[in-house]
Parts: structure tokens; sequence; C-alpha cells
């Protein structure tokens, strides 16, 4: 034992207890601070997704954003010809399998294919090696805006007003007369029409990435997918028909698999990497990396993309994230949106059931 | 030098290393959750590498620990605070090793890649799973209050220790000596 070490209570105790108590008041301010208790006007994951919530309406169990979808499954035949830009083994000649996604963009699962002329397809790439590719991309040219914040605004101004429960188009005007660099979206939006088909459709990551090589050497790129036949154009949805784009793809389904070309548009030279609302011109150098091949679809209620989080920043090495800030906000997002739905589908204390059938 | 009264100089080492690490997981963790800025992507890229040493150092620890007794602490300590003592550092090793496994076994259920580096990743150790996803995920917050609010309660009773009290108990860990 230690008994010679006890000692006479010190002088200035008061002091001493205070300074004690000031250290442990100090770190729990400091933590308080870094976990953003202290500063609610911060940008959080949580409010981008209660923004979002908000304009789509409570929906247990489902996405907060691109709530329509269906599951598809199929594989990707690399070409190798990407291989020289990036090490992924991926990239070389060979098949890896795919889960994917095709969606409506918009929080509402039950919302009309013809409610916004915007597609969107996600894609995991299941490597050998245990390592995975994510990426969601839509059928659109460019992003409205270049930041997370811009972004939060957006969806404020264009969601419904908390007052009358409808969107108020003085709110949006004024958010894009202050955002002039949604102009190259609004001038695309003005003439896109809702597609009769999710497989006639070109995806887009929209944001910029870094394909890094063999050498080390680094190359900007963004990716589409683009559909091996030309659109068929034949005939659009029955009039009053709100759910076509599932009853098409499995009609084409029917017929055999659907495939698009994996393109890498590389950068040139003072090309923007970090905004994803500027296109980059159309003659740049472009690698097709291969096809995926789409040969089975299930609704998402029980497929396999249903408890995908398609976080865009999952990336195998050989792939790497840029400077868009677009990026990483989406991971941050989409996570708080996943632990959401899947909170709701395991039933956890506190969270709404979902519609277990319609979903 | 080794004394009955200090801790083994491998056990503070490791003591002092490892409450670093966890305070700095505990930061980083919080920090990258609240944040949708560039910073949630490379803190993140920390936090699994780290949390996973924390993980192997914390069984080192363990095992160091329970074949190299502590100190005793003081005779004339009041019994409550003993069992206070006693009772939160057996909480700290359950959390050292309980919060990383559940890191692990979280982004397993939820059928993420366990990346640690860009390239390599630990297999799954638990099945995919929603439910068992989102119930892994809240307990790895609320744990890490606790995680918190015991690391608060350790330093304030060591400073009382230090400051107050004056006995061995702090240069048992410090190696110090408080003639
Ligand atoms: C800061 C900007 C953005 C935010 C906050 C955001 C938010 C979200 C959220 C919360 C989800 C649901 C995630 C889930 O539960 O799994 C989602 C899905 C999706 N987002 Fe975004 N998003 C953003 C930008 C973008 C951009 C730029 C693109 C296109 C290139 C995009 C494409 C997609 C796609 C394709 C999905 C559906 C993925 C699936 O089918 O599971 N998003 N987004
Ligand atoms: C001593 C070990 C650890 C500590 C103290 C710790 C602490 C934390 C904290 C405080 C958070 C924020 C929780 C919240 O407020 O929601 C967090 C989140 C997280 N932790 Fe850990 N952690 C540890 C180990 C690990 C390990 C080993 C992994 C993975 C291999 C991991 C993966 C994660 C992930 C992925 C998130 C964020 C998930 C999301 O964005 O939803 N952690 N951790």
């Amino acid at each position: 034992m230690q008994e010679p070490k006890k000692r006479p209570p010190p002088a200035n105790v008061a002091g001493r207890w205070a300074l004690i108590g000031l250290v442990v008041v100090a770190v729990a301010a400091a933590f308080a601070y870094v976990g953003g208790w202290l500063t609610p006007s911060r940008l959080t994951p949580k409010r981008l997704v209660n923004a979002l919530q908000a304009s789509g309406g409570e929906h247990p169990g489902f996405r907060r954003n691109h709530a329509k979808g269906i599951c598809v499954g199929g594989y990707f035949e690399a070409s190798g010809a990407l291989a020289r830009y990036s090490s992924s083994p991926l990239f070389a000649a060979g098949r890896t399998p795919v889960v994917g996604r095709l969606a409506l963009p918009g929080g509402n699962p039950y919302a009309a294919d013809s409610s916004v002329p915007i597609r969107s397809f996600a894609l995991r790439f299941d490597l050998a090696d245990g390592e995975q590719w994510r990426t969601g991309m839509n059928a659109m040219p460019v992003f409205p805006v270049s930041t997370p914040q811009a972004f939060y605004d957006l969806t404020v101004a264009t969601g419904p007003d908390p007052a009358t429960g409808k969107p108020d188009p003085e709110k949006a005007k004024a958010f894009f007369m202050s955002h002039p660099e949604a102009g190259a979206f609004l001038g695309w939006i003005k003439t896109a029409k809702p597609a009769a088909s999710y497989v006639d459709e070109t995806y887009q990551s929209i944001n910029a990435f870094y394909l890094r090589d063999a050498n080390g050497e680094r190359h900007a790129v963004r990716w589409k997918v683009v559909p091996e036949t030309p659109a068929t154009g034949d005939g659009g949805p029955a009039a009053g028909d709100t759910d076509y784009l599932d009853a098409d793809l499995t009609r084409r389904l029917a017929q055999g698999p659907v495939r698009w070309h994996l393109q890498m548009v590389l950068a040139a030279p003072g090309d923007p990497v970090d905004d994803a609302t500027k296109a980059w011109p159309d003659d740049r150098q472009t690698v097709d990396a291969g096809v995926v091949v789409i040969d089975s679809a299930q609704p998402q209620a029980n497929g396999p993309c249903r408890d995908v989080n398609y976080d865009p920043t999952i990336l195998p090495r050989g792939i790497e994230i840029s400077g868009d800030p677009i990026v990483v906000a989406r991971s941050a997002a989409y996570a708080v949106s996943y632990l959401r739905r899947t909170g709701e589908e395991g039933h956890l204390p506190g969270t709404a059931h979902p519609k277990e059938d319609q979903r | 030098m080794s004394r009955v009264d200090t801790f083994h100089p491998f056990a503070r080492v490791l003591h002092w290393l490892m409450s670093i690490m966890i305070l700095t997981m505990l930061f980083v963790g919080a920090g990258m959750v609240t944040s949708v800025e560039a910073k949630h992507e490379w803190l993140l890229s920390i936090h699994r590498p780290l949390g996973i040493t924390i993980f192997v150092l914390a069984l080192i620890r363990l095992g160091f620990r329970l074949t190299h007794p502590a100190p005793p602490l003081p005779a004339d300590m009041p019994e409550w605070q003993k069992l206070a003592a006693h009772g939160s550092h057996w909480m700290l090793y359950g959390l050292m090793i309980l919060m990383p496994l559940i890191g692990w076994g979280m982004l397993s259920a939820g059928n993420y890649p366990v990346t640690l580096w860009s390239g390599f990743q630990l297999p799954p150790i638990l099945p995919a799973g929603p439910a068992l996803y989102a119930w892994l995920r809240e307990a790895h917050r609320y744990l890490a209050w606790l995680f918190f609010l015991t690391f608060l309660a350790h330093m304030g009773a060591a400073l009382m220790h230090g400051l107050i009290r004056r006995d061995g108990v702090l240069p048992s860990m410090t190696g110090g000596s408080n003639d």
C-alpha cells in the first residue's frame, strides 16, 4: 500500500477544484463545438436530408431522394481500353458483376413517371478483390448548383412553403436570380421531356473524378453510360399511365439484355473539375471503357438494390474523388438517408414503419 | 526502473498513446458526421484505420493488464470511489474494444467495403442486413457518447487525485513522483 504518499490538503482547494471543473468543461465544450451543437446554422448532412424530406414528404423505408425506382442486375464487360488511365483491375478486359438501380429524382416514391424530365442510373461494381465502385448518374448534362449550401437553398426554395404547403414560385425565382450558375441547367431543362424508357437515356456522372494510372499519374474525368441501341421512339406511354417506366423495362428485358457503353471523358487542361454546373466541350477525348449489360430487373421492395447506398465516394483504387464539393456532400447526405431508411426497415424504436406492400 | 506503486512502463506508454488516439477518434467521429465539406471525407479515411489500430492495441493492452496487476488504489479512498474507479476502468477497456468492433460490424452489415486505405479492405464480420446495420450504427453513436462521458469522468478523477488528494494515483500513470 502507499500510505506514505498521503499528504495534507493543499492550500487553495477551491481554486484547484475550479481548475479541474474548467478543464472538464473546456473539453466538453470543444466536443460540442466539433459536433455542431454550438453552431446550429452549420450546414450538416442531417439538415440537407431534412430539406429533401420536407420537399418529398414522409415515406418511411424509402430513399430521401430518387425514391421511386427499380433494381436491375447484370455485369460490366471491360474493353481494356481504360487500363492505360486507371490502375483498377475493373478496367482490365474482363467481366465484373453489377447491381444497379434505375430511378426518378425526387423524394416521392409514388410520383408519376412523367412528373420530372430526368431519370437516374446507379451502379455498384463488385470487384473480385473485394473492392467496390459505386456511382449514381443522372440523365442530364449539368447540375443546377456547384456547392452543398446552394443545393440546400435550392431544395428549400423549390420545396413546399411551410405556410401554404405548396411551392412558392416567387421563392424559386428569387433563388435562380441570385444563382446565375444555374443558367446552363435551366437552359437545358426548358426543352427536356420525360423519356418514355429508362433504356434510351444517357446517364452522366456530372461530378468530376480522377483516374490514377499505374505510374501514379492523375487524369481528371467525367463519365457517362450511353445506350448501345439508339432510341426506338416506339410510342410514348398511354395517356394517364403514371408507371410506364417499369413496364417498359420489363418488356425490353424480355427481348434480351440491354446495353450501355461506359464512356470516360478526359478533361483538357483548364476544364473545371470542381464545378458540376459547367459542362466540358463536346470534343473532349473519350475512352470506351466497356459495356454495362443489364439482364434482369426486380421491384425495389425486395430487390438487391434496396439496401445499397450508392455513395459516390466508394471507389476502388485507380479512381479518386476530385475537389468537387458536391461529391463529399452527397456521401455525407446519402449516409443519413441510408440510416433513416434502414432504421425504418428494421423497425428501430422511434422510427415510422414502412408500408411493406408498396415499398 | 519499475516500482510497485506505478504502472509498468509499457502500460504507461500504451495508456498515453491510446488516450490521444481515442480522444482524436471521438472528435474525428463527431466532426465528420456533422460536416458536408471536404473534411468529411478525409476525416472518415482517418477514422477507419485509426479505429482498427485502437482495437489491436486494446487487445494487447487488455492482455498485458490481465497478466500485470495494476498498483492498488490508496487504502484510505472511500469505498464508492474505488468502485467507481474500477467500474470506469473496465468500462473504458470494454468500449475501446467494442467501439471498433461495432464500426467494423456496421459497415459489414451495411454491405460497405471496410476500406482501411485505398485498395485494402477488411473482410466483413457480419452478414448484410438493414436492421442490423441501423442498430449498430445507432449503438456506435450512443456508445461514443458514453465513451466520451466516461473519459471526462476519468480525466476529472485523475486531476482530483493529482491536485486535491495529491496521492500516488496520478504519478502511478505519469511515472513521476509526488514528493
Ligand atoms: C449536394 C447535392 C446532392 C444531395 C444532397 C443529394 C442527395 C441524395 C439523397 C439523400 C439520395 C438518397 C440516397 C439513399 O438513400 O441511398 C440521393 C440519391 C441519388 N442521387 Fe443525389 N444528391 C445530390 C447530388 C446528386 C448529383 C450531382 C447526382 C448526379 C450525378 C445525384 C444522383 C443521385 C442518384 C442517381 C441517386 C439514386 C441512387 C439510387 O438509385 O439509389 N445526386 N441523392
Ligand atoms: C475507438 C474506436 C472508435 C470511436 C471512438 C469511434 C467514434 C465515432 C463517433 C463519435 C462517430 C460519430 C457518431 C455519430 O455522432 O453519429 C463515429 C462514426 C462512424 N464510425 Fe466510428 N469510432 C470508432 C471506431 C470505428 C471503426 C473501427 C470504424 C470502421 C472500421 C468506424 C466507422 C465509423 C463510421 C463509418 C462512422 C460514420 C458513419 C456515417 O456517416 O453514418 N468507427 N465513430
